[in-house]
């Protein structure tokens, strides 16, 4: 009986290959496009894991300054003396050539075993790695990356994180220019008892518990989350179309089910082997997408490595590695998707009625109650975004309410379309023209599955690409206020940052330092920095608020600046107090607007910076000169000091550069953003091609009274770009405020930072025109076969004997 | 002659080689009367219909329709003869679902450019359609169909009528008073009938009747 009723059942999809294709493929991409995000996210994360797990950070305890700032050597002989069972460690960032690298330096004499990420005391390899020049161990992609550049002696060693080299902390602290300085203290897990409490020996110090998420990790977190939430849209988007197929094969295979459960096979068992049929296709499906999403993971991962490292200061490798979670991920979302996909229909299935009269179509006919209760919902969930908008906060109702708005309009699409082609039906004039727009309507609740996909997607790249290029203006502008100096020369050593300072005060105009210490500002890390007082900083710097005579309380120390990420992070606002690393404070004299920096800035008077960190290091500096001398200038600079390259640095350099990490940071999100257009699209093609088998019994007739098959064909090509360029139209609103709230809301709480919105009428007109060719090339296959479809097919719909 | 065929032959391709469905056909029909065309099934009745319609193309032979060859016309220039010379009423009613029954009823004499409301508001109240004018199809009876799909025909005053089994999906009583109402409206606008019936009883209220057996006229 069940074998019987499968056979049945699976006959339907033999003789509809490209019903079944439809419906795999859209379960695939959606799967895939998931998959993707899954295997970028869970690739980032293991390296983030492997950053955090790093000597052994996420076991050990450690001392730090409560400012962030490095310690003396010193610190670490009292806790030893006292009694404290400790290992001092170095980490500080540094170039060699144009690669840079996070340096750590450890004592292998005292490092915990927990902590011995390397077996340097195996073979003859102490001496070696303790007596200059030294040892760098590093990953081997690192280490690939070293083979050019002059360092000391590189050895693999598996399981450091990409972007770290692991070294002796002597030579670390030649290497980074801090002798006798250390960064932390890891602590033995058993310290002898008696030992000297740390507030009597080391004031200043302060424990830090081991900890499993490192710092990447949560700065990361809301890119991460980014990235989920246009997976899961992709995702979405993806169910259309499987909940489309579904639907239209339940509905044309509804006699069949009938006749089996008038045969005798109970519904209970019809039911069964339908969930079979389907958990079949989500398996199948699943297994290509999780497949698919490797290869478009594989793609997008250099970009988004590229990213973090750009945005976050994040080693992420460039290449994936096959994790079974994403796969086990991948089937189980198939899985899940396909049957909250098909719910409705199985639920339609349970309770058919066996001797009711066949309704054909009846799936696509939404009947107006249904229309209202979508409307009711659609409304709901709009006012529930504006709720979330009024009274939420934070990222997670950030993505509340993009969900809300987006699937309160995607829902709304329909009653707004039906409304429109009421109107248009009473404004046409002419039988086909009536027709054409009554038609359209009819044909609505066939295609609404569709357009709702379409809208989406449509909205998100209003959407996003409204928050990109408003970014992109402000970024441009930004960055011609920020690079406002024309050359910029980084010094290798304080002699020659001395010489070149001297050097360049007959040639330039102004030689602006850029001195900056590392540490901690209201409990974050953060870069504190000394500005001149030049004319330079007054007329340029992009102040977002400020007390008057800002920069005259800058030059006289009596306040700081800081960036926006910081202000908002923190709460702070003009007048607040802050500590700096040294226990100092300052007040909070401006605001200044600092895109693409994950950490919190502050701005102090040069000589403050000076008094307060004599150790600062003073190697780079910003050079005022005019324009046309610019160049000059700098091959002057490599010539008379030797200096590589990327040692002098013109403002167009640098603009080039951080225009491409921009660029680069949104790279993803504009792949997925196609992507989910091309899904969309694809959910447009299946529903014309499934719908166009269903089209003959209301063409024919019209065929048969006098019109050409041409002129249906044409006719039918309209319909569907007519439906794309009205939900093109209704896209529009949904993506400005999409872009409103990734603007306001979104980026706000995930970089710190809060852009002004423009809009680009131009960008929409290009989408729009997408749409209509996606649209048209979808309706134009069916269309296509309508016009060269055979008297005799048409025929057939007249046929009672034959 | 309003319609005259002369030698139809017409095949279908099937898996075991073409099938000849028509064979030799002759046939005429005179402006203003009617024609039963009776047959089993299969014999080729509703394709003999569909050519003179202009739906398809014979094989061989030439169908002459108000004294044109309509055998090799274009597809434009069929579809203004099934626009403005015949009209069609069939089996399964074939109405525009997304029309109301006024909007139908009007829909093939707007497309062929003679709407005419008057003859309109007869035909509606002549097929009893006044009251369910602004229904859709689906809210009316299968006559009450019927009775649209030949009021729409009607509609535009074509000088030959092909029907196709009209009444085969009405009970007997329906078919009968629907019948009666297509005969004496024809009748009025003095148009020809041809029309395709299993049924005898039904065949001989026309003015004559032909019997196709195995595409050939017996």
């Amino acid at each position: 009986m069940v074998w019987t009723g499968l056979t049945a059942l699976l006959s339907h999809w033999r003789r509809r290959p490209v019903q079944l294709a439809m419906l795999l493929l859209g379960l695939s991409l959606a799967t895939a496009l998931w998959s993707a995000v899954q295997a970028i996210n869970g690739e980032a994360r293991a390296s983030y894991d492997r950053a955090a797990a790093i000597l052994g950070q996420d076991r050990l305890a450690q001392l730090v300054r409560e400012d962030g700032a490095r310690m003396d050597q010193q610190e670490f002989v009292r806790l030893r003396r006292a009694g404290w069972l400790a290992s001092p460690v170095i980490e500080g960032e540094m170039r060699f050539g144009d690669v840079r690298l996070r340096v750590l330096g450890i004592d292998p004499l005292t490092l915990p075993p927990q902590a011995q990420q390397v077996d340097i005391a195996a073979g003859d390899q102490l001496l070696p790695f303790i007596t200059a020049p030294g040892v760098l161990y590093a990953a081997p992609e690192t280490a690939a990356r070293l083979t050019e550049q002059a360092t000391p002696p590189v050895r693999v060693a598996e399981g450091l994180p990409p972007g770290t080299v692991l070294t002796d902390i002597g030579q670390a602290q030649v290497l980074l220019g801090a002798k006798d300085k250390i960064s932390r203290l890891l602590l033995w897990p058993d310290q002898p008892i008696g030992r000297a409490p740390l507030k009597v020996t080391a004031p200043g110090l302060t424990l830090r518990e081991p900890s499993e998420t490192g710092d990447l990790a949560r700065l990361t977190d809301s890119f991460h989350l980014n990235l989920t939430a246009f997976g899961f849209l992709a995702f979405a988007v993806g169910l259309f179309i499987v909940h489309s197929a579904i639907g239209l094969a339940f509905e044309q295979r509804r006699q069949v089910f009938r006749t089996l459960r008038a045969l005798g096979l109970p519904a209970r068992v019809l039911v069964l082997l339908l969930i079979a049929e389907l958990l079949t296709f989500a398996l199948l499906a699943g297994l290509v997408g999780v497949a698919l999403g490797y290869v478009v993971a594989s793609a997008l991962l250099p970009d988004v490595a590229a990213t973090l490292r750009g945005l976050y200061g994040a080693d992420v490798p460039g290449t994936l590695s096959i994790r079974p979670a994403v796969w086990a991920a991948g089937l189980a979302i198939a899985v899940i998707g396909t049957l909250v996909a098909a719910a409705q229909s199985l639920w339609r299935l349970w309770h058919l009625p066996l001797l009711a009269a066949a309704q054909p179509r009846a799936w696509a006919r939404a009947s107006e109650r249904a229309l209202r209760a979508q409307g009711v919902a659609a409304m709901v969930l709009l006012l529930t975004a504006a709720g979330i908008a009024h009274f939420g906060s934070g990222l997670e109702a950030g993505f509340a309410l993009l969900a809300a708005l987006l699937l309160g309009a995607a829902l709304a699409l329909p009653l707004v379309l039906t409304g429109i082609l009421h109107l248009g039906g009473r404004l046409a004039r002419g039988p086909l023209a009536e027709w054409f727009w009554a038609d359209t309507r009819q044909q609505l609740p066939g295609l609404s599955l569709a357009l709702m996909a379409l809208l989406l997607a449509l909205a998100a790249n209003v959407g996003v690409s409204t928050m990109v290029s408003s970014f992109r203006l402000t970024f441009t502008g930004w960055l011609d206020q920020r690079l406002a100096s024309e050359l910029y020369v980084t010094a290798r050593t304080e002699a020659e940052a001395t010489a070149i300072r001297d050097w360049l005060a007959q040639r330039s105009e102004a030689v602006l330092p850029i001195w900056s210490i590392e540490g901690r500002v209201a409990g974050q890390p953060a870069a504190i920095y000394g500005v001149a007082d030049h004319v330079t900083y007054r007329d340029n710097w992009p102040i977002l608020s400020a007390v008057p005579e800002v920069w005259d309380r800058i030059a006289t120390g009596d306040g700081a600046l800081i960036n926006e990420q910081l202000a908002r992070r923190q709460e702070l606002g003009l007048g607040d107090q802050i500590t700096l690393p040294g226990g100092w404070r300052a007040s909070i004299v401006g605001v200044y607007a600092d895109y693409g920096n994950p950490i919190g800035q502050v701005i102090i008077g040069i000589d403050t910076l000076v008094q307060h960190y004599p150790d600062v290091s003073r190697l780079r500096y910003a050079i005022r000169i005019a324009p046309g001398k610019a160049e000059s200038l700098a091959a002057g600079l490599r010539a008379e000091f030797g200096l590589p390259a990327q040692n002098v640095i013109d403002q167009a350099g640098i603009k080039v550069f951080s225009l491409k990490v921009f660029e680069r940071t949104f790279n993803v999100t504009a792949a997925l953003n196609v992507l989910t257009l091309g899904v969309a699209g694809l959910a447009m093609f299946a529903s014309v091609m499934t719908l166009s088998g269903m089209r003959l019994p209301q063409l024919a007739p019209v065929w048969a009274m006098g019109l050409t098959r041409r002129h249906l064909a044409w006719l039918e090509l309209s319909r569907g770009l007519l439906l794309a360029a009205l939900t093109m139209l209704a896209a529009v609103p949904v993506g400005i405020a999409l872009a409103f709230v990734l603007l306001a809301v979104v980026n706000v709480e995930a970089f710190g930072w809060r852009l002004p919105m423009h809009l680009f009428p131009g960008d929409w007109a290009r989408l729009a025109a997408l749409a209509l060719l996606a649209a048209g090339l979808a309706a134009a296959v069916p269309a296509w076969r309508l016009a060269r479809l055979s008297p005799s097919d048409l025929l057939k719909v007249f046929a009672h004997e034959r | 002659m309003l319609l005259r065929l002369h030698q139809i032959d017409k095949f279908y391709p099937t898996g075991e080689g073409p099938l000849h469905v028509l064979n030799g056909i002759d046939l005429s029909l005179e402006a203003g009367k009617s024609l039963a065309l009776t047959g089993e099934s299969g014999s080729g009745k509703s394709t003999l219909l569909h050519l003179v319609a202009g739906l398809d193309s014979p094989d061989a032979g030439e169908i002459h329709l108000g004294g044109t060859n309509i055998v090799g016309l274009n597809d434009t220039a069929l579809a203004a003869l099934r626009r403005g010379t015949v009209g069609l009423v069939f089996q399964q009613f074939n109405l525009i679902p997304s029309l109301d029954v006024a909007a139908n009823l009007a829909f093939q004499a707007r497309l062929a450019g003679r709407p005419d409301p008057a003859w309109l508001k007869v035909l509606a109240k002549r097929l009893g359609l006044a009251q369910v004018l602004t229904r859709y199809p689906e809210q009316l009876s299968a006559g009450q169909q019927q009775r649209v799909a030949i009021g729409r025909t009607l509609a535009a005053r074509p000088r030959l009528v092909l029907a196709d089994e009209p009444t085969g999906n009405l009970d007997e009583a329906t078919g009968d008073a629907v019948l009666d109402l297509m005969l004496s409206l024809v009748a009025e606008t003095g148009a020809a009938l041809l029309m395709v019936t299993h049924s005898n009883r039904l065949a001989n209220r026309l003015n004559a009747r032909v019997h196709l057996h195995a595409g050939r006229l017996v």
